[in-house]
């Protein structure tokens, strides 16, 4: 807890850089009461409590999700006993999973085995306080937006290396060597990616990446995703591969899988500890599916309505890009979930050649496109 | 100086290629006995250097259950139920098997219909079998659907043993001299439908696993058993056939009446990558099944035709054996499974001697994991589709 609010209020000092700093979600109002210095960190704090609601809700509906999703397609009816559809599953488990005995092997490194999950949770939860459901439903809106968010989802690699090595356990300690190569791996087509959708949009802030992509033939012309045909939607297809890799998505699921590693990293965690890790993947997964949508398609602009319907209609403009915006990332977050029920997982030297490659230079060209695209037009 | 020698060394031994800069240690991992991709009890303790191989020993006997001993103990017909238990996904092979080893060694006459029934149910249990290996290999891969897709057409494979003989894993149905009861009236239609929508399912089998890209990539040219090697270490079944050894006791053998039905022996080519490896293993595997539906639907056909209902035992007054001895070895879903009976004329047996093709079939593990990755040996332990239960016994 601790940790996440230092990292927060440091993204806060970052963002008090931003030189029309209106748009944040609670910026500003708390400025009068606690002034210049103390305003941005309450707002800060409130932000997150909201950021954590979120947080914690999505993945557990995901969960219940993933478990009703996986049942349809191995033609079984999934948890359907707990409320209706079985919806209150996921709560029921993470009642059980807090009253479960918190077991810490007697042989392992006993304090990093503690903060691992911790750090695994803060990374991913901070990350959110920079993503956008809508022109102002953000928390800390800074000019960094896409920069700061890979650099607080590194962290999870961090917390994922502690917890292998702290377990004192050979397939732990796999696990997480496999983590380390993949994460910082795949964190290359990523980033140029990142590089790409700096070039075209002028911005490494969400919020504007997605007001460049307003407008255009039907409403959807702008989107990165039709954007230097074809070389747009080939780098949404990278980054969403790379986003799958970076989540530990099947088939990248290697630091975990329960087939070859029995649990990988987190074969040694129990109870609370436990659901931390799970509820940073299924948080990570609806966070880099967010990415996804605001960098490639368009964000919460939606075919044939104009970009100034969001911010002309108050509240309700407001609330209805939160919900275009959440759908959108559904979907993605649904096809993570169709893949991992189907495909077989990939080997490990086959996960890195696959990224060096092929995901590497691909994502190269389309940066080099975007920048040749870009050049042309000034 | 000591150092460099060192690696000189290394590089002679041909076991590393690499000159390594830093002093490293391999790492011993235990893989088992409670493992998930082991398929049971199997323990192999492996040396790893990084997530490569070096080598692998494998430590089997955490169940064994002196089956062989307890065959020595107890009369011919109270040993039956254990052969249920060795193999337990081929329970009904194994019956099989121990009772024409029995039969043979007294003599003991099989009405005709039984011989079909018997087998009937081999080639239904052999489905059955291979459906447990076809979702398993998914699942030792990282897919978890295919699991459950065998399962579903398995469930009513059960079911049709269920009808049969009351139980749905441990049947105990063939006997010395027949069967124990005959067909269900409707329960060999059934059979006929089940293969009929069988065949039909095995398409989505196939486009799931058998052609998927991934699956391909982690099953080509990984854990490749040379015709030689697979002879070498006594091999038998789907997993030497696929090392494009055309050897099928059905075929060279024939026992029941297989001789009297026409069926394909499927061998491995090395369609997607190199003969014999573990792709060419699963995808025998595959097309056995397609085998034993065909094999099923002349059974039924000759049973209909050439049998009365209702002659199914040889009613024995007892099961003393005269002095002699007698080896029956049956093509089971997993290999040669060979019963070896020795009769001393008393009601039990002087010595059985029970030939696991499991067991021989996992002897070549310490030659082919070191070199292959460590998701490999998941690959190739599945892929040779081994039960533990026979091979500890």
């Amino acid at each position: 807890m601790l940790s996440l609010l230092v990292t927060l209020g440091a993204a806060q000092q970052v963002g008090s850089t931003v030189e029309n700093p209106e748009t944040g979600i609670l910026e500003g109002i708390f400025d009068g009461w606690f002034g210049d210095t103390f305003g941005p960190l309450v707002s800060a704090v409130l932000g997150l409590i909201i950021v954590l609601t979120l947080c914690s809700l999505l993945p557990m509906f995901w969960t219940w999700a993933e478990r009703r999703i996986a049942g349809r397609i191995q033609q079984r009816p999934g948890p359907n006993r707990v409320g209706p559809f079985g919806l209150i599953q996921a709560l029921a488990d993470g009642i059980k999973l807090m009253f479960k005995e918190d077991i810490i092997p007697t042989q392992s490194s006993r304090f990093l085995f503690m903060l691992a999950p911790g750090i695994v949770l803060a990374g991913t939860f901070v990350a959110f306080g920079m993503l956008p459901l809508s022109p102002s439903v953000i928390v800390v809106n800074t000019h960094l937006g896409i920069y700061l968010i890979t650099a607080f989802l590194a962290l999870d690699a961090i917390g994922v290396i502690m917890a292998g090595w702290a377990s004192n356990n050979k397939w732990s300690i796999l696990g997480a060597m496999r983590e380390a190569a993949q994460m910082v791996s795949y964190e290359i087509p990523l980033g140029i990616l990142f590089l790409m959708a700096g070039v075209t949009y002028g911005s490494l802030n969400l919020v504007d990446m997605v007001a460049e992509q307003e407008g255009g033939l039907f409403g959807i012309g702008q989107w990165m995703l039709f954007r230097f045909p074809p070389f747009g939607f080939i780098g949404f297809l990278v980054f969403y591969v790379a986003i799958l890799a970076e989540a530990k998505r099947a088939p990248f699921d290697l630091p975990e899988a329960e087939s070859e590693l029995v649990s990988g990293f987190h074969t040694e965690y129990s109870g609370i500890r436990f659901s931390f890790f799970f509820l940073a993947e299924y948080a990570a997964m609806f966070l880099l599916s967010g990415v996804a949508v605001c960098i490639f398609l368009g964000g919460w602009n939606l075919p044939f309505i104009s970009g100034s319907f969001w911010r002309d209609n108050g509240m309700f403009g407001e609330l209805l890009a939160v919900i275009s915006m959440l759908f959108k990332s559904f979907i993605l977050v649904f096809v993570m979930l169709w893949l991992r029920w189907t495909l077989p997982r990939i080997r490990v030297d086959q996960v890195m050649s696959f990224c060096y490659k092929y995901l590497t230079p691909a994502a190269f060209a389309c940066l080099l496109a975007a920048v040749f695209w870009a050049e042309t037009k000034v | 100086m000591s150092q460099l020698q060192e690696m000189e060394k290394r590089l002679a031994d041909g076991q590393r290629e690499y000159v390594l800069d830093v002093k490293t240690q391999d790492m011993e991992i235990n893989m088992g006995p409670q493992h998930p991709a082991t398929h049971g009890v199997l323990r192999v303790v492996l040396t790893a250097d990084g997530e490569v191989l070096t080598s692998a020993t494998p430590y089997v006997g955490y169940i064994h259950r002196c089956a062989e001993k307890i065959g020595e103990s107890v009369d011919y017909k109270m040993f039956l139920p254990y052969t249920d238990r060795y193999d337990y996904l081929a329970a009904m092979n194994n019956n099989v098997g121990y009772c024409l080893a029995v039969e043979k060694a007294g003599g003991i006459e099989v009405p005709p219909r039984a011989t079909w029934l018997r087998m009937i149910i081999c080639e239904l249990n052999r489905i059955g079998s291979h459906l447990i290996a076809f979702g398993t290999y998914g699942l030792d891969l990282g897919a978890f659907t295919p699991f459950l897709y065998g399962f579903r057409e398995r469930e009513w494979v059960m079911s049709l043993f269920e009808k049969l003989c009351g139980a749905r894993l441990t049947y105990s149905y063939a006997y010395p001299g027949g069967v124990i009861n005959d067909a269900p009236e409707g329960w060999l239609d059934e059979l006929l439908r089940f293969c009929d929508v069988f065949d039909k399912k095995y398409q989505e089998y196939d486009a799931l696993l058998t052609r998927n890209k991934i699956f391909i990539e982690r099953t080509r040219n990984v854990g490749i058993v040379t015709k030689d090697q697979a002879l070498r270490y006594g091999w038998t079944g789907p997993s030497l056939r696929a090392s494009g050894v055309r050897f099928d006791v059905r075929e060279s053998q024939p026992y029941l009446f297989y001789d009297q039905i026409s069926f394909d022996v499927p061998i491995g080519r090395g369609e997607m990558g190199t003969t014999g490896d573990c792709w060419d293993r699963y995808y025998v595997r595959m097309l056995e099944m397609l085998q034993c539906t065909r094999m099923l639907r002349q059974c039924v056909e000759r049973i209909q035709a050439d049998t009365t209902p209702g002659e199914f035992l040889t009613k024995l007054k007892n099961y003393r054996i005269t002095p002699g001895e007698a080896y029956v070895g049956i093509d089971n879903p997993r290999g040669e499974l060979g019963h070896y009976v020795v009769a001393d004329g008393k009601d039990v047996a002087y010595r059985i001697k029970i030939r696991g093709p499991s067991f021989c079939n996992l002897s070549i593990l310490p030659e082919i994991l070191p070199g292959a990755m460590l998701a490999d040996a998941v690959a190739i332990i599945g892929s040779m589709d081994i039960v533990l239960g026979e091979v500890d016994r």
